[in-house]
């Protein structure tokens, strides 16, 4: 370790370059400062905070967004970080989905008498920690952030405390989660064993948990048994964290208990942030192993989609009907993933499908949050009988958001899966589309019943006296305006890309 | 004064447009005003592009304008224009459209905003599947007046209409996805990664996709286009959907949504995968000859329910059409596309006529009518014309499209030729009958009683209208095929022609 050395490492903190992650980070300690200091009726204004510091992280990384420096490549502090166009997009990504995940919980928190104020506390330290991920190059980064992403899930999941389904969801995701950072941790240990000591030219040392070392490792020894065990072992991690097949079991269980803004963040925020790490991993780190990658990858993908979406055809329950389909999307984003190995643009055919992924889930679970009573575990899909004869606005949202997810043009999900079909196709992926064609198919059925339970029901030989249910909350204003933005968005991006492509694409 | 292309695309918008405002809550009088017209801005702008139409330089499209949505990185952009083989169908989108617009507006349906809605995405949709030569436009037009259709089944439909909008979702889904990818394959093979179907052309006829390549293609293109076409025996949903289909939405699937599949087989299938074409063309002429002519038509015979008889009918007349693609030859191609366009029109009628009709009996069950004619000379009038163009009648257009068949045919097959003529025989078999059992003979019971109950009136004007505009348009092309042969015949000789194939690939 020379003097130089350490000069030029320091020169790398470029602290300003984390700004939006600063602000979103330094929000959440704020918000527990003021819970102590604001008197009790001024609390209810706290969450406007975390929403001030989404909003400004959001609308900064926005107007940088083309900064030369944010595209630069360069790594950070010392390594541990590196900036791109991918990490930036992640940051929108993020950004907004948490703004969602608030504005659902300002929906649902109030029906309970659970403690508020930690909640946007929790939800901001996981923002934070998936920006960092997007964009981390070295793998004790990699593994920090992963981690106070999946503790902060662990609390988020079991937040409501006194619902039984709720404390079993918060356990099995625990017990599993746990079990999988383990099996990461042993894969990246490997790795940086196979590696071993790397020393430069200008004698300073390396290791294996710096990615370009051990990319650079793969590439010369692509065969070597610990390294090709450790990567498999890394990505059945973040397998878990997508919902792939085979590491998919806690998804319905968990998605049921979760409280309905935790489930959307699990559903939205926690499946992209598995899928940035899974295209950096793939793309830069595992690259070098392609011909192990391609047949791993479209297996699982194959698998994922199959068990998603037979598996989801006979739920009843709308938060396990949302997370099965969600696997199959998780399928899909593979397809896509596996493409990106061979045709470089499928990322961001991948990241056009988690936008449009977000904007469609995001308005279901909006429509959920509404709709969900007393015991937000049970939301059976018979409770949206006649919703469209109780609430038309909400149903309206509601068909839009499910169309979209099922893939129907000319809503923005069915661009999102032609992209991915696109990419396949020029991967040569033949079998796998066959396998996407089928899961579109199957998923049809499913999201279709619900579309029918909530429309075609209602009409009933044009007579039932029932009173439509009436259990949950009338949107207020803030509701009907981000529903009805994201049901237009989904609308608009069906017919016209260039908003969301033209940031995609350089 | 705008110009002819941007007349094309305010046919177009303007469906949607009036859908558009129409759902942000206009209220219901004005809606009504704002359907009417925009049902009939398109009708005009159809017409008035037909007599001004001259085939373009640009492989024989006329009209043409190009927009970008962001895609182009990838060889989508909608690109709208109409040649000889588009314009016929875009005139009987327009045609059919107006009539089955108006006939919903006489209908007075529950929730009628939602109803003119729906409709009028349908519309839009049509109108933009037959103008756009982008491929891939061309299917996600298909789509967006696919999607409507199951809703208007689901809400508005007849007997059994749960299990009948699941079915047709489910099946056409599976359609939709297989031409969709079979399309894709076309993009993903050609040398310039496009969905443009000019420049397609253009390269694939100087680097033809290898033949392996284009026999899965074909078979694709060929099972994903016949489903949604109904092609035995993959139509089950056919009878059932259009039976419980309310009737404006009956008319506009069957009289020209259901088109898509083999507009997409002339306009796209044949003249890109020549080889593929050669391959399956005589498996597709049995299926047809076998499956959708003779299996069908008897089947068709034995129908005692209208609607489903007429639904039947249909999927029968459907053989002819992929007979006539099989032959691979110009004069077939052409003639499956004058008998589309009649097809279109004499179907879109039958199902308008039946359902005035069931207003009348209050059932579809051809065994509980009888005798109508004596109380509704009009409506009878109207069925016996509308049966008799469906069966093939010279004078009215659908005879000039099935004598266009049967000629390349016999080229082609002279037993298939002979099956397909006999199916001439069946049709009249059930169309007569269909005609005997509803408006002649003594009245059934049942009549008696609803008659007695309900006394039939005639159609009055806001029901004729319609059914007139269908007439007129298959008198017209009946009378004077050289006004859509003439355009047809131009486009598919256009440069670089439709390959031939090879002798030895057709049988």
């Amino acid at each position: 370790m020379t003097l130089e050395f350490l000069q030029a490492a320091a020169e790398s903190n470029h602290w300003w370059a984390l700004t939006p992650e600063l602000i979103v980070a330094f929000t959440a300690l704020v918000l527990l400062v003021l819970e102590i200091f604001l008197p009790k009726k001024e609390h209810r204004f706290i969450p406007l905070f975390a929403v001030m510091a989404l909003v400004g992280a959001l609308a900064g990384v926005i107007l940088n967004f083309r900064s030369p420096e944010a595209w630069s490549l360069t790594p950070l502090f010392g390594g541990l970080m590196k900036m791109s166009a991918q990490g930036q997009i992640a940051r929108i990504f993020f950004l907004s989905a948490s703004l969602l995940v608030t504005f659902l919980a300002s929906v649902c928190l109030p029906r309970t008498r659970m403690p508020r104020v930690e909640f946007y506390h929790i939800v901001l330290v996981i923002t934070a920690a998936t920006m960092l991920l997007a964009q981390s190059n070295h793998f004790v980064m990699f593994f920090v952030a992963l981690e106070t992403l999946t503790i902060g899930l662990y609390i988020l999941v079991s937040y409501f405390r006194d619902n039984p389904l709720t404390l079993e969801a918060g356990l099995k995701y625990l017990v599993l989660g746990s079990l999988s950072s383990g099996i990461m941790l042993f894969g990246i240990v490997l790795l940086y064993g196979a590696v071993g000591r790397v020393v430069d030219s200008s004698g300073v040392v390396h290791t294996g948990f710096e990615f370009p070392v051990l990319a650079s490792f793969l590439q010369a020894h692509p065969d070597n048994f610990l390294a090709i065990i450790g990567a498999l072992l890394v990505l059945s991690g973040v397998a878990f964290k997508i919902g792939a097949f085979p590491f998919q079991v806690w998804v319905p269980d968990v998605y049921q208990g979760a409280p309905t803004p935790v489930t959307a963040f699990l559903a939205v925020s926690s499946k992209a942030a598995g899928f940035a790490v899974l295209l950096t991993l793939v793309n830069s780190v595992f690259f070098p192993l392609k011909g192990l990658l391609v047949p791993v990858l479209s297996a699982m993908a194959a698998a994922t989609i199959l068990y998603g979406n037979l598996s989801a055809l006979k739920q009843r329950d709308a938060k396990r009907l949302m997370g099965l389909s969600g696997v199959s999307h998780a399928g899909f984003l593979l397809i896509g993933v596996t493409a990106s190995l061979t045709v470089p643009w499928a990322a961001t055919a991948v990241w056009f499908y988690l936008f449009t992924y977000m904007l469609a889930s995001m308005a279901v679970f909006g429509v959920m949050a509404h709709l969900a009573g007393e015991n937000d575990a049970v939301q059976d899909l018979d409770s949206y009988d006649q919703l469209a004869k109780g609430k038309p606005f909400l149903a309206a949202v509601l068909v839009i958001g499910i169309g979209s997810l099922a893939g129907i043009p000319p809503l923005a999900g069915f661009m999102g899966k032609l992209l991915i079909f696109l990419a396949a196709f020029q991967a040569h992926l033949y079998g796998l589309l066959a396998f996407a064609v089928i899961g579109v198919v199957i998923s049809i059925y499913y999201y279709f019943g619900w579309i029918k339970v909530a429309y075609f029901a209602t009409w009933k030989d044009g007579k039932s006296d029932e009173q439509p249910a009436t259990t949950g909350t009338a949107p207020n204003f803030l509701g009907v305006a981000v529903l009805t933005t994201l049901a237009l968005a989904t609308v608009v991006l069906g017919f016209f890309q260039t908003p969301l492509t033209s940031w995609l694409m350089k | 004064m705008p110009d002819n292309a941007q007349l094309l695309q305010l046919a177009i918008a303007t469906p949607l447009l009036a859908a558009l405002v129409i759902g942000l809550g206009l209220p219901k009088r004005f809606s009504i005003k704002l359907a009417a017209v925009a049902f009939i801005v398109p009708a005009l702008i159809a017409l008035w592009l037909w007599s001004q139409f001259q085939p373009g330089a640009e492989n024989g499209y006329a009209f043409t304008s190009d927009h970008a949505t962001g895609l182009t990185q990838f060889g989508i952009s909608l690109k709208l224009g109409l040649n000889g083989v588009a314009l016929p169908m875009f005139v009987l989108a327009g045609i059919v459209g107006l009539a089955a617009g108006l006939y919903a507006l006489q209908a007075n349906a529950e929730r009628l905003k939602i109803y003119l809605m729906l409709l009028l995405i349908m519309q839009g949709g049509l109108l933009g599947t037959f103008a756009s030569i982008d491929i891939f436009f061309f299917y996600f037009f298909h789509e967006l007046a696919l999607i409507p259709t199951f809703i208007m089944v689901g809400i508005w439909g007849g007997r059994d209409r749960n299990y009948a909008a699941m079915k047709m979702t489910i099946y056409l889904t599976v359609g939709a996805m297989l031409s969709l990818v079979g399309l894709i394959a076309i993009y993903a093979q050609s040398p310039g990664h496009s969905f443009d179907l000019i420049s397609l052309r253009h390269e694939l006829a100087s680097q033809p996709i290898t033949a392996t390549a284009q026999r899965y293609i074909f078979g694709l293109l060929m099972f994903g286009f016949g489903t949604l076409v109904s092609i035995w025996p993959l139509h089950t949903w056919a009878p059932l959907g259009y039976g419980a289909a309310p009737s404006s939405a009956a008319m506009l699937h069957a009289g020209v949504l259901k088109k898509f599949g083999l507009y997409g087989l002339i306009q796209i299938a044949l003249p890109l995968l020549p080889i593929g074409a050669g391959w399956w063309a005589y498996k597709l002429a049995l299926l047809a000859a076998l499956g959708n002519i003779l299996v069908i038509g008897f089947v068709t015979i034995a129908q005692r329910d209208l609607k489903q008889m007429i639904g039947y009918s249909s999927v029968m007349h459907m053989g002819y059409c992929f007979l006539g693609i099989a032959t691979i030859s110009t004069v077939g191609s052409g003639g499956v596309v004058l008998l589309m366009v009649a097809h279109g029109l004499s179907v879109a009628l039958l199902f308008l006529l039946a359902t005035s009709v069931h207003h009348r009996t209050h059932t579809f069950d051809m065994a509980e009518m009888g005798g109508l004619a004596q109380k509704t000379p009009v409506l009878a009038a109207f069925f016996v014309a509308a049966m008799m163009a469906s069966i093939g009648l010279p004078g009215f257009a659908n005879f000039w499209g099935e004598l266009a068949v049967f000629v390349s045919l016999w080229g082609y097959s002279k037993w298939i030729t002979a099956v397909a003529i006999s199916g001439v025989v069946i049709s009249a078999v059930y169309g007569l009958r269909a005609v005997a059992r509803v408006f002649f003979g003594p009245p059934s019971e049942h009549f008696q009683k609803v008659a007695a109950e309900h006394p039939p009136v005639d159609m009055p004007w806001s029901e004729r209208l319609p059914a007139i505009i269908l007439i007129a348009t298959l008198l017209f092309i009946g009378f004077w095929p050289r006004s859509l042969s003439g355009p047809i015949n131009a486009a598919l000789t256009a440069k670089p022609a439709i390959a031939t194939a090879p002798v030895s690939f057709q049988r």
